[in-house]
């Protein structure tokens, strides 16, 4: 009641009045406010003036960044994988040259200059201040830093820079891995701190460059100098110099990657090994690869259009490329089955050769047509009987299929330290509904249980799930950089038991006549646990009875290769992971490569 | 509709004093630029969109305003929660809503509608106003405020404050009151510095002793009191600032414009801009003190005051008498989001004189 009166007392008038005082000392205020803006600009500009004309035009103190130098990248053992080499580069300051294309023109005669360089520079001119340098060409050779200096009096406000450059040594062998620097683009000054990058030219644009760009770049340092009217430094007053980038030391093996390169050969396809214990990543390789020296001073169109197509160098396959798993996905399903009950060590399956759910017409083939006649779940994984992993799959469902598989970290990036990676797919009824909009189909789950179908996995993926079966259940985030091991992710408890009898199998495939890998794992000098995979390319009809054997197809519909493993079986240093495109069959194209991996490793590596 | 009222409701002091000031941002924003094209062409979009957006504006009737403010104060004080949850997940300061096709900064909206709602409280009471209700408009500013100081961003919390703040003191808060907040400030001040980001504490030191810290934070003020004096009585001509153009000036087009500007034309032209802010903080009091009711009166009453505070710590910053605060320079500092929030200001400002037109023609 009380508000309303006073509602009803509201006088518009008074209001009105009240509010033109306050309006009043307002304006007095902002009055008194400007007066004291023009006295002090009055003091400054008028009163002051001659000193800070002083102050600007004859000495002006001029505050330079200094670019930090970049950190050093090694392997493990302290091998130079991306250092610093001192290059001349020619720049100009475009505010003192009196005609930029008719320089640029001259110094054409001087030193090469193409087309791409010349547009190069004229964006870095038009981008930047006028009295700020720009490259006309980095890496400029020996002849043609003498070249340039002898005429060095034609050229005014063009001058020889020494800088350093990235250089990485090894060239394709680690270019997946450490990426490479270039320089700095439009759309990277949107993602730094640009303070930090005044004076830097490159910054990490892949991989281990990328990842770890804070680390390896350093603190930018100030130069105060005194400068004159047209900004040239006249003498360095003082200097807070550039705190240098942090060398990193990698966990991989420059050895062992080269190796496991070589081993590829010419095919297209992936190798990565990691040490179980750890997470340490110890060789990831990716081929075709692509020199990332290329990249550095900036590559020309032609030659990224070539790495592009040509068998699609620059697509990391070891973290982007997803294939789908195949047979290598028996042992962890067969982990699954024993957990769950699902499967038992002696139960035994009879292996006609297809399989068939109930009441359907449809029949699923086994890899081997006439079929393996009975056999328990060591020997399912031994000879990689498709029909007992269709039973077993079936009796699992999917949902415990997916649940159990994504445990291992399948289906889900891994969280490596480089940048890119692909997710991979673990399918399961609540995915197809939201991603297809279509039920699950029962047979769906059939070839779920051999790694056909949807399921899709990164080499990486499966060399990180491998490590979980070394380890008897530990899931660890993968790590390329040295000591940056983190506590495991996971810790799958799976009964030991169960561990043991799927490890022991997985032994019995390479080191048991009959095992599918017994041809490359016989003669081991340690025990060695594997699986061989084989990944449908072209989906041949399963119950096409025109079997075409793998060497009469084409190759790019051949299927490709996989295979996981570890070693030594008892006490695993290494997991590894392969897969070679079009290879074939895991167990000739793949197993090889794994076998002279670890081989290597074990021999030389530390125990 | 009123057959008097003119198709476009303009306010024909406004308007040439509105555009002067945005063109001659497009002319230090090619300066600053060195020339560049790009940024003008960027800067003359923003322009655009902020006239049509200060057009549409002052077609509205000011009891719109008053009516839509609550709920235009509960949307920014979301979207400002909003923003303070993202930024704690993302990690960081966050202070933008991604739209998508642009960012957008809801401190900005919080500008205007925080005096909106006091004005639209204190209106249906009687003024002055009572204890408790200086306490209510209380903590319609402060909620607002307190989280834009969290993003962490002082200049604009500023901004609000006083923002509402003017409405306060426009309503006739008493001068006892005043006097014993301002006491109570001024002892709550070393407390308020625990609580200041390092930079923050920084900055306000520097200004105390800006030459002891030549190479840091110091040298943001140094260039600009060296750019501002020499540009002496005449300045040294547009395109012809040394400081500016040889990269001394930091932020050139942005919050430090002024540098540019007084660099470039002298003293005379400091006044010359100073006089045409004049012009439009009188014209907005003329409007303001012929509004038809409270809201209007007390909305509009700190629109302008608002626009002063934007300048006076602007310009004052620049030449060193207050602290570094990220507050442009109204209507001409390159930059988005000010330049609409400040249009749309003054198209609140027009609609409120339309008002009156409306009435007594």
């Amino acid at each position: 009641m009380a508000t309303l009166a006073r509602e009803a007392l509201k006088d518009a008038d008074a209001e009105r009045v009240l509010f033109r005082g306050r309006a009043r000392w307002m304006i007095v205020l902002m009055g008194l406010c400007i007066g004291l803006l023009a006295v002090r600009l009055h003091q400054l500009q008028v009163v002051d003036h001659e000193r800070y004309q002083t102050a600007s035009n004859q000495n002006r103190i001029d505050i330079e960044p200094v670019p930090p130098v970049r950190g050093l990248i090694s392997d493990r053992n302290g091998v130079l994988l991306a250092e610093n080499r001192a290059a001349f580069s020619l720049q100009l300051i475009p505010e003192r040259v009196p005609d930029v294309e008719a320089t640029l023109l001259e110094l054409s005669r001087v030193v090469a200059l193409d087309e791409d360089d010349l547009n190069a520079v004229r964006e870095q001119i038009r981008r930047q201040r006028r009295f700020e340098r720009a490259v006309v060409r980095s890496y400029l050779s020996d002849q043609e830093a003498a070249a340039f200096a002898a005429q060095r009096h034609r050229f005014p406000g063009v001058d020889l820079y020494g800088e350093l450059v990235r250089h990485y040594p090894f060239r394709e062998a680690f270019g997946h891995v450490i990426g490479y620097v270039g320089r700095i683009s439009q759309k990277d000054l949107e993602r730094i701190d640009r303070d930090q990058y005044r004076g830097s030219l490159y910054i990490g644009k892949a991989g281990v460059e990328r990842t770890y760009e804070s680390v390896l770049h350093g603190q930018v340092g100030l130069q105060q100098s005194e400068v004159d009217a047209h900004g040239r430094s006249l003498r360095i007053l003082d200097r807070d110099p550039p705190t240098p980038g942090r060398s990193l030391r990698l966990s991989l093996d420059a050895d062992l990657q080269l190796l496991a390169d070589a081993a590829l050969g010419a095919n297209r396809g992936a190798v990565v090994a990691i040490d179980p214990r750890d997470g340490a990543v110890l060789a990831l390789v990716s081929k075709p690869a692509f020199d990332p020296n290329l990249f550095v001073t900036g590559i020309d169109q032609a030659s990224y259009d070539a790495l592009n197509s040509r068998g699609r160098a620059l697509f990391n396959r070891a973290l982007q490329g997803q294939y789908p798993p195949g047979s290598t996905l028996k042992p962890f399903i067969a982990i699954a089955g024993l957990h769950d009950q699902r499967a038992a060590p002696q139960h035994r399956v009879y292996c006609n050769g297809a399989f068939q759910l109930p009441g359907r017409e449809r029949k699923y083939r086994c890899w081997k047509r006439q079929g393996h006649g009975h056999l328990n779940l060591a020997d399912a994984i031994k000879h990689s009987c498709d029909i007992y992993f269709y039973h077993l799959a079936v009796d699992l469902g999917i949902q415990r299929l997916h649940d159990h598989l994504v445990a291992f970290g399948l289906g889900a990036p891994t969280g490596i330290d480089l940048p890119g990676e692909g997710a991979g797919l673990v399918p399961s009824a609540d995915w197809k509904r939201a991603a297809r909009g279509v039920a699950w189909y029962p047979g769906e789950t059939v070839i779920a249980g051999i790694g056909q179908g949807y399921h899709l996995t990164t080499p990486l993926q499966l060399a990180v799930a491998t490590a979980v079966l070394a380890t008897r259940g530990t899931l660890r985030v993968p790590t390329v950089v040295d000591g940056q091991a983190l506590p495991p992710l996971r810790i799958l408890n799976r009964g030991e038991l169960h561990w043991a009898q799927v490890i022991g199998a997985m032994e019995a495939v390479m080191q048991s006549p009959g095992g599918t890998a017994y041809a490359t794992g016989q003669d081991a000098p340690y025990r060695f646990a594997g699986k061989t995979g084989t990944a449908q390319v072209y989906g041949l009809a399963q119950d096409d009875d025109a079997a075409v054997s793998a060497h009469e197809q084409p190759e790019a519909l051949r299927d490709h290769a996989l295979f996981i493993g570890f070693a030594p079986a008892d006490d695993p240093r290494i997991a590894i992971a392969v897969v070679v495109e079009n290879g074939g069959s895991g167990s000739r194209a793949a197993a090889p490569v794994a076998r002279t991996v670890i081989d290597r490793w074990l021999e030389v590596g530390p125990s | 509709m009123n057959p008097l009222r003119p198709l476009l409701a303009l306010d024909w002091v406004l308007l040439p004093c509105v555009l002067g000031l945005a063109a001659l941002g497009l002319f230090m924003a090619y300066s600053a630029g060195n020339g560049s094209i790009a940024n003008l062409q960027s800067q003359g979009v923003r322009v655009a969109v902020a006239l049509a957006g200060m057009f549409v504006v002052a077609q509205l009737p000011p009891q719109l305003l008053a009516r839509s403010a609550p709920a235009l104060y509960g949307l920014g004080l979301l979207m400002l929660c909003w923003v303070a949850l993202a930024g704690a997940i993302g990690g960081g300061a966050q202070r933008w809503i991604d739209l998508g096709f642009m960012r957008f900064q809801p401190s900005e909206l919080v500008k205007l509608t925080v005096p909106m709602m006091v004005a639209r409280y204190l209106s249906s009471k009687l003024l002055p106003p009572t204890r408790r209700q200086i306490i209510v408009a209380g903590l319609i500013i402060l909620l607002p405020a307190g989280l834009i100081v969290q993003q962490p961003d002082l200049g604009t919390a500023l901004l609000v404050g006083a923002a509402g703040a003017a409405v306060l003191f426009l309503a006739g808060l008493g001068f006892r009151f005043i006097g014993l907040s301002l006491l109570t400030g001024l002892c709550a001040a070393p407390v308020a510095w625990q609580f200041l980001h390092d930079y923050q504490r920084r900055r306000i030191l520097t200004l105390l002793n800006p030459e002891q810290d030549p190479m840091g934070a110091g040298y943001h003020v140094i260039q600009a009191k060296i750019a501002v004096g020499s540009g002496g009585p005449f300045g040294k001509g547009w395109m012809q600032g040394t400081q500016a153009h040889l990269d001394f000036i930091p932020e050139s087009s942005t919050d430090f414009i002024f540098a540019v500007f007084a660099e470039e034309f002298g003293f005379v032209g400091a006044m010359a801009l100073l006089l045409l802010y004049a012009v439009i903080l009188l014209r907005g009091f003329a409007i303001a003190a012929g509004g038809q009711d409270t809201f209007s009166r007390l909305f509009s009453g700190s629109l302008v005051l608002t626009f002063f505070v934007y300048l006076f710590v602007n310009i004052g910053m620049v030449i060193g008498i207050l602290p570094v605060v990220g507050v442009p320079l109204p209507l001409v500092s390159f930059g988005g989001t000010s330049m609409v929030t400040l249009m749309l200001g003054m198209g609140m400002l027009m609609a409120i004189r339309n008002d009156r037109r409306l009435w007594s023609g």
